[in-house]
């Protein structure tokens, strides 16, 4: 076969998924174009940097489905080995969950159930939160759909979407073009709050500099003027960073919107206030609907974490940090939350799906890990994986299975696998799993 | 904030300061390494790069590319500095990727939330080799 008639039959070989889901982020982005050569994407359309580096990388890996002790071995050897580590723990912990589809996510929680052990999600480390402030406040919210059609002024705290949601502005806030906006970005105002001029604030009309761990006064300092409430001045740029006019005219811009939104990202989360952050920031989006209609958003990281919240939140009645050690569900954020569990050494074992703590987690939290014997289901190598006793390397969810994730404004995206992969998906996997800890654990 | 900051007394033997504040948080060459492989040369370099303000990496005698440790109160972890682009960050605060070295410097307290501080840590810099 000539050069010219190798690369003929090479072009024949290409075949397009269209409407493919990433999963990278919580925007799952739905309109993706994958090209398929043999056992290989060689392009995503339409995907963001981040999408193409997630479709092109994981596309690549094999990895042995199962290792033992570091050693490959058949995926029924690390069945029965994991469900033995869990039944014989005294208090195991389920974790992360947060890039793997619905149907996994729900037998993992099942697994948690049978064991009467506790499931924690990567919420905790994420949104937790904010989650903790919509059960305080409640969350008047829209879907990015609306938001796209609708949305005159769109504010961003402590967020930088041009990184890490780099479709966000194009596909759902400032570009699009929409039923109440018609020309797009120039009917809407973007306003950027953060302590960082970040890459996103490129994109802002706005771009206001407050000082670190200051969002609560900063928030707290536009409640009190949306709701004409007189302020000192100085005291106000004291607190945060900013002078009062600043404040006051946006205060007056948000009030005179006809459809505002606060997305708002970890800058709250992750800051000295945490959830006392997200539900000043939901009160204020709450208190707007007094003169205009203004919904409040968080925006969200992984691919399906917010999948994770409505898995964890229909079965169990609570989003994250769930224990069923006494036969019922109990929530309850800083006792049965990851980060802490391990931290003070509570876990005897785990089953990590889909996340990293021995990356992400404290130093104390990592140590603990290291020490118990645990699970860990990722398609990558990473610190996790290497330390498990048993490491599943499960199929690619959206890349290699099909099922559902949750966009981040909790709507259901169905997945459009592209290729085959030899390994069992999470769900196999975790099925397979519960079955036979339910049978250890209760003999059926 | 920042008047404050730079009225600090320099040691400039150490190039030690007290009361930075470290932001962790993502950018997209540290969502593209995460795909690519957490043992590969993207994730590893960005998530060990530690931005800075051009002003403090002059006042501290620091030079893009040189080893700094970083100390919190819960922990220690080395780092690269590099200048962070013209008025991105205000003298005093720090910028680094999410991942390993930002993991070390983070406390295991959750005050109840489940989510240890993870942005805006105190943090002192010491100049390396």
């Amino acid at each position: 076969m000539t050069a010219a008639e190798q690369q003929q039959a090479s072009c024949a070989e290409r075949t397009v998924v269209a409407d493919a889901a990433c999963t990278f982020c919580g925007c799952v982005c739905d309109d993706i174009e994958l090209v398929v050569q043999g056992d290989r994407i060689v392009e995503a359309r339409n995907a963001c940097v981040l999408g193409k580096a997630w479709f092109l990388s994981h596309a690549a890996a094999h990895r042995p489905a199962c290792l033992i002790d570091g050693q490959p071995a058949p995926v029924e050897e690390g069945i029965e080995r994991a469900a033995r580590i869990l039944v014989q723990a005294r208090y195991p912990l389920v974790y992360g969950l947060s890039d793997t589809t619905c149907e996994a996510q729900r037998k993992a929680v099942a697994i948690a159930d049978w064991l009467g052990g506790t499931v924690d999600t990567t919420t905790s480390v994420c949104h937790g939160p904010s989650g903790m402030a919509f059960q305080s406040v409640g969350e008047v919210t829209a879907t990015l759909g609306e938001i796209r059609h609708r949305a005159d002024l769109v504010i961003y705290w402590g967020g930088n979407p041009a990184e890490s949601h780099p479709r966000h502005f194009t596909r759902y806030t400032l570009m699009p073009r929409g039923l109440f906006v018609p020309r797009g970005r120039k009917d809407r105002f973007c306003v950027v709050v953060d302590v960082r001029r970040t890459k996103s604030a490129a994109a802002a009309d706005l771009f206001i500099r407050i000082a670190p761990r200051r969002d609560f006064e900063a928030l707290w300092t536009l409640r009190a003027l949306v709701k004409g409430v007189t302020l000192d001045a100085a005291c106000v740029e004291a607190q945060t960073g900013v002078p009062l006019d600043t404040w006051q005219q946006l205060a007056q811009r948000m009030k005179q919107a006809r459809f505002g939104v606060l997305f708002f990202g970890m800058g709250l989360t992750m800051t000295r206030g945490k959830h006392l952050n997200s539900e000043a920031l939901l009160a204020l989006a709450r208190d707007l609907n007094q003169w205009t209609r203004f919904v409040a958003k968080p925006v969200r990281g992984h691919g399906n974490v917010t999948g994770a919240d409505n898995v964890v939140a229909w079965t169990t009645g609570y989003p994250f940090g769930v224990n069923f050690s006494r036969g019922y569900p109990r929530f309850n954020p800083g006792e049965y939350t990851a980060a802490d569990i391990l931290a003070r050494g509570e876990a005897d074992a785990a089953l990590i799906v889909s996340a990293d703590p021995m990356s992400n987690f404290s130093e104390p939290a990592r140590r603990h890990l290291a020490r118990i014997p645990y699970i860990a289901l990722d398609p990558q190598e990473t610190p996790t994986t290497r330390q498990a006793a048993v490491a599943f390397a499960p199929a690619v969810y959206g890349i290699h299975t099909g099922g559902t994730v949750y966009r981040m404004d909790d709507v259901p995206i169905p997945l459009r696998p592209a290729l085959e992969s030899p390994n069992p998906s999470d769900e196999a996997v975790l099925s397979a799993l519960e079955q036979r800890v339910r049978q250890l654990r209760h003999g059926r | 904030m920042a008047d404050d900051f730079l009225s600090q007394p320099i040691n400039r033997a150490t190039a030690v300061r007290p009361t930075f504040v470290l932001i962790a948080g993502r950018t997209a060459a540290q969502g593209c390494g995460i795909s690519e492989g957490k043992a590969g040369e993207t994730y590893t370099a960005e998530t060990t790069r530690l931005q800075m303000a051009p002003e403090d990496l002059e006042r501290l005698g620091l030079r893009p590319g040189d080893r700094v440790r970083l100390a919190s109160a819960a922990g220690q972890a080395e780092a690269v500095v590099a200048a962070a682009r013209p008025g991105e960050l205000p003298p005093g605060v720090l910028f680094i990727a999410y991942g390993d070295v930002s993991s070390r410097l983070m406390g295991a307290d959750t005050h109840g939330s489940g989510m240890p501080d993870s942005k805006g840590l105190d943090v002192t810099v010491e100049k390396l080799g």
